[in-house]
């Protein structure tokens, strides 16, 4: 435990991707099983223990110190699982003096732990029943330091919030294999992923040269996706559009909806997944959408939400995302549905080498004997020409997207005799989005950047003009923090040096007037309503694009523009760039 | 006789009026005695200083020859006397030279102990218990969330680390005063023998400690150092270069900080810390109820930091404790702003248009 402790302490603190990557290689590497595949099952969110629950935790420190004292240390800190951690009396090495020992003294058959492994730690929460749960917690915190209490907490009431994401702990893992025997990539671990199971000792054996590829025998397996190139206007010339089909390219999650039958029997269990386009199974997410998976097959698709008859944009799927529990009620406000664009096996028959065209048809014979109102068809864009093509990108309300038109953000060419290739191979796709949208905005404030940026002042937070009670002035309308090259960094960064009005501890104010201040050109992908921000507005992926140290920032744009452009996007009009 | 009759707190620091002088006065007076030489506690302007040797010379290192109208020295264990008050000095083992001010008078005793910690350094004298009837203590780390643990154990994590990351440079942010000698003392016990790098603002106190037989080993500016020479070193430097220009000497530099306040995540997150390293130069929450309790005094003055959780301790175990309203302590201030070992090393290495912005980088805390 302790080891896994420091892992994650570390993990908690390391802000290079890099660093993270060989911290967790490391540990893998010098960790045996079935330590190490613990430590994976925690990191990719594999593992829950429902009864632990942070007011259990709560009642085990007031039994333990003084309650004014602790008031005091968890408003320093800020965190409950911290705080307990830190504050836990020692007790094996109490000394006399030691403050607040637990006022119900030794309860009896105290036996210090001193093998605490993960390993011990799953395989117990594993059998224990809740009432048991207080005592063992209690005795596994007496044994352990502040770093290894901490993790535990951390680990047994959910959530560790380390920034690691699941899918870093499988590049890790990738990145343990002999280079010499596989060059093994985080999609080929993806593949297979759905079929092992924690502490994953196969796995860890394949890597390590010992044992052979588990083989994956799961009715509804994930399949690597085919990803597209995005399209360069010079690309554009050497391309014929009669080999090309288009469709709108959804503004969604890209889902893999796979469903089979178990034993492949046609009699057997119907087992569903929806997988992420990283093989994540998100199926616990969406159970609305589960249960329209009748049919046995995988449909490449883009999961979206449909209200009154229309597909609605991102910034209302998002608020679908990342809730904890899925509720009748949100799945009431917020259907889910799912737009197919591929078909990558009928029943068990894998279609993935049969030309696009062809998998095109079966999709749709496939969706109609579905005939579920939830999945439907991602439809065909009609063009002779590419000058037609380029119309309906700028227009998709008017060019039979119509009341989808808000979920567009541009489209997707395939050709029609494409294999699905697993990857991004370069040619048989093309994702052509949408222009950015563009401002000219001035730089208000800038913060200091973290890791090797931590010198630099990298993150800008940019307003625009509008009326306000002395005159006009600047409301902030953003952040970003790249898009500029290293040399335009420390242009900026030498700018913001030398023209700070004021500094709030990381973030220093910068001059911004009519006629002294920065004007940075932003480009955005969309804007929403927002009752956060001062402006009422929020920008989707802003960027900086370019500096203009030409401009006066009393030339930059006005809030009005910021406006207008969100009423012509919720019509769906707006697409791109508007001169 | 109480013990206010001894000493009484004042907002500019405590005044013995029977000896007519101050204690780590934070304004200029006519007399003070001077704990130790940290910024906030050791300021220029006095009349007279009566401190440790080591302190006047540390003061005089940092202030310059003027710092004070007069000085004297003090060995620990000597006493004086001032007008009815005997002054004693003791160890505690904060910083070198670092001393706990006994005040005896009238047949009580008050001992003022500046910062103090009562575990081992092999940087200072170790701390000294000295039973009191009024005991003046700090309370940096006065919660119990504050258990420094092994600085040993920290020194290791940081040798872990030069271990899995051998191609990068690693920056210990560590107080110029104390702590970088005691972070170089620790890392040449845990065997680390390669030169050890430093910040300029920290040459001219590791000389000194050098200089009373405090062996530190093999120990270089990194100023002169080319970028392919820092790969896989270990650098200490002032805490608040470590977001400063100045790190863009070094390849790919990982940020640790050497500090108590490591303990708690959010005030490592906030300085964009990854390694942080629990090694404090203060007691943690057990060091001070300990001591608070073996001195045998009846009567608790709590100075700058977490007064109410001390105060709380003591009236549960039916002592008088009372929080002092000091002005002007606390944390070391970071002096990287005011030396002018600083401004050389900026001038070396930064580009030269970056030059003039950066002397006023130091974060505005002079």
């Amino acid at each position: 435990m302790n080891r896994f402790a420091e892992l994650l302490d570390r993990l908690a603190y390391e802000p290079s991707r890099n660093a993270k990557l060989r911290l967790i290689a490391d540990y893998f590497r010098s960790t045996p099983d079935p330590e190490r595949g613990w430590a994976l099952a925690a990191l990719t969110g594999a593992l829950s223990f429902p009864h632990a629950k942070p007011g259990l935790i709560r009642n085990l420190i007031a039994e333990r110190t003084d309650p004014v004292l602790f008031e005091l240390s968890y408003d320093y800190v800020g965190d409950l699982s911290e705080t307990v951690a830190l504050m836990w009396p020692r007790r094996l090495q109490a000394s006399s003096q030691e403050p607040f020992l637990s006022p119900d003294g030794e309860g009896g058959n105290f036996e210090p732990e001193n093998d605490l492994s993960l390993t011990r730690v799953v395989e117990t929460l594993g059998t224990l029943g809740k009432a048991q749960l207080p005592r063992q917690l209690a005795r596994w915190l007496d044994a352990l330091d502040e770093t290894g209490r901490w993790a535990l907490i951390k680990l047994v009431t959910g959530g560790l919030r380390i920034g690691v994401s699941a899918r870093l702990a499988k590049a890790a893992v990738a990145a343990l294999a002999d280079k010499t025997v596989h060059d093994l990539t985080v999609h080929d671990l993806e593949v297979i992923w759905p079929s092992l199971a924690p502490p994953y000792r196969e796995l860890f054996a394949w890597l390590e040269g010992q044992a052979a590829r588990p083989t994956s025998s799961d009715p509804a397996p994930f399949r690597p996706p085919m990803l597209a190139h995005a399209l360069d206007e010079a690309d554009f010339s050497g391309l014929n559009a009669a080999d090309f089909q288009a469709e709108w390219k959804w503004d969604g999650i890209r889902v893999q909806a796979v469903a089979g039958n178990q034993n492949g029997d046609l009699s057997g269990r119907r087992v569903a997944r929806l997988y992420s386009r990283t093989g994540e199974e998100i199926s616990k997410s969406f159970p609305d959408l589960l249960d329209a998976l009748r049919l046995p097959g995988a449909i490449d698709g883009e999961l979206l939400i449909k209200r009154d008859g229309r597909i609605q944009s991102f910034n209302v799927l998002q608020q679908r995302l990342n809730r904890k529990t899925v509720t009748a009620k949100l799945m009431a406000e917020f259907p889910a549905h799912l737009r197919a664009y591929d078909l990558l096996a009928d029943g068990d028959e894998d279609l993935r080498e049969r030309p696009f065209s062809e998998r095109r048809r079966r999709l749709e014979a496939f969706v109609a004997r579905l005939g579920e109102p939830r999945i439907d068809l991602s439809p065909l864009i009609a063009f002779r020409s590419w000058d037609e093509l380029i119309a309906a990108r700028k227009d998709p309300a008017a060019a039979g997207a119509v009341a989808d038109a808000a979920a567009v953000e541009g489209v997707m060419l395939k050709r029609r005799d494409a294999l699905y290739v697993p990857g991004r191979p370069k040619g048989p796709w093309w994702k052509w989005k949408r222009d950015p949208f563009i401002i000219d905005a001035v730089l208000m404030y800038a913060q200091r950047g973290h890791g090797k940026r931590s010198s630099y002042y990298s993150d800008y937070t940019f307003g625009v003009w509008t009326r306000g009670e002395e005159g006009d002035e600047l409301v902030p309308v953003g952040k970003a923090y790249f898009g500029f090259t290293d040399e335009e960094l420390l242009q900026i960064d030498r700018f913001v040096r030398r023209n700070t009005v004021e500094r709030f501890g990381p973030v220093r104010e910068v001059v911004h007037e009519a006629d002294r201040g920065l004007v940075l050109e932003v480009a955005f992908e969309g804007l929403q309503r927002s009752s956060r921000h001062k402006s009422g507005l929020a920008m989707r992926f802003p960027r900086i694009n370019r500096l203009r140290w030409d401009k006066p920032p009393g030339e930059a744009d006005r809030l009005d523009r910021l406006e207008t452009m969100i009423q012509r996007i919720e019509q769906g009009h707006l697409q791109g760039q508007i001169a | 006789m109480r013990p206010e009759d001894i000493l009484v707190p004042s907002p500019s620091g405590v005044c013995c009026k029977l000896g007519g002088f101050h204690i780590d006065p934070t304004r200029p007076v006519e007399r003070a005695v001077i704990t130790h030489a940290h910024s906030d506690h050791a300021r220029a302007g006095h009349g007279a200083v009566l401190a440790t040797r080591e302190t006047l010379d540390l003061m005089r290192l940092r202030c310059g020859e003027n710092f004070a109208g007069s000085s004297q020295a003090m060995a620990y264990g000597e006493s004086v006397n001032l007008d009815g008050a005997r002054i004693t000095l003791h160890p505690a083992g904060h910083v070198l030279g670092s001393a706990q001010v006994a005040v005896d008078a009238n047949g009580l005793r008050a001992v003022a102990s500046g910062d103090y910690k009562n575990v081992a350094d092999p940087t200072c004298a170790p701390f000294e218990l000295v039973r009191c009837d009024l005991f003046i203590t700090e309370a940096t780390f006065a919660l119990p969330v504050f258990r420094h643990g092994d600085p040993d154990a920290e020194i290791a994590k940081l040798v872990h680390s030069m271990a899995l990351f051998p191609e990068r440079a690693h920056l210990v942010g560590a107080y110029s005063l104390g702590k970088a000698q005691r972070v170089i003392a620790l890392l040449r016990k845990a065997g680390y023998q390669a030169p050890i790098y430093l910040h300029g603002a920290m040459q001219a106190i590791s000389d000194y400690y050098i200089k009373r037989g405090i062996p530190l080993g093999d120990l270089r500016l990194a100023r002169g150092a080319s970028k392919a020479d820092l790969a896989g070193t270990i650098t200490l430097c002032p805490p608040s270069a470590l977001n400063d220009l100045w790190t863009r000497r070094f390849p790919d530099p990982l940020a640790a900080f050497a500090s108590g306040w490591m303990r708690v995540r959010a005030r490592a997150r906030q300085q964009g810390v990854a390694l942080p390293l629990v090694i404090s130069d203060h007691a943690d929450w057990n060091g001070l109820t300990e001591t608070i309790a073996a001195t045998g005094a009846s009567e608790i003055w709590v100075t700058h930091g977490q007064e109410d959780a001390l105060v709380h301790w003591c009236a549960a175990r039916g002592l008088k404790g009372r929080p002092l309203d000091i002005v002007g302590y606390g944390e070391e201030v970071d002096e990287i702003a005011d030396t002018a070992a600083n401004e050389a090393e900026n001038e070396s290495a930064a580009p030269s248009f970056l030059f003039d912005e950066n002397r006023r980088d130091g974060d505005g805390r002079a």
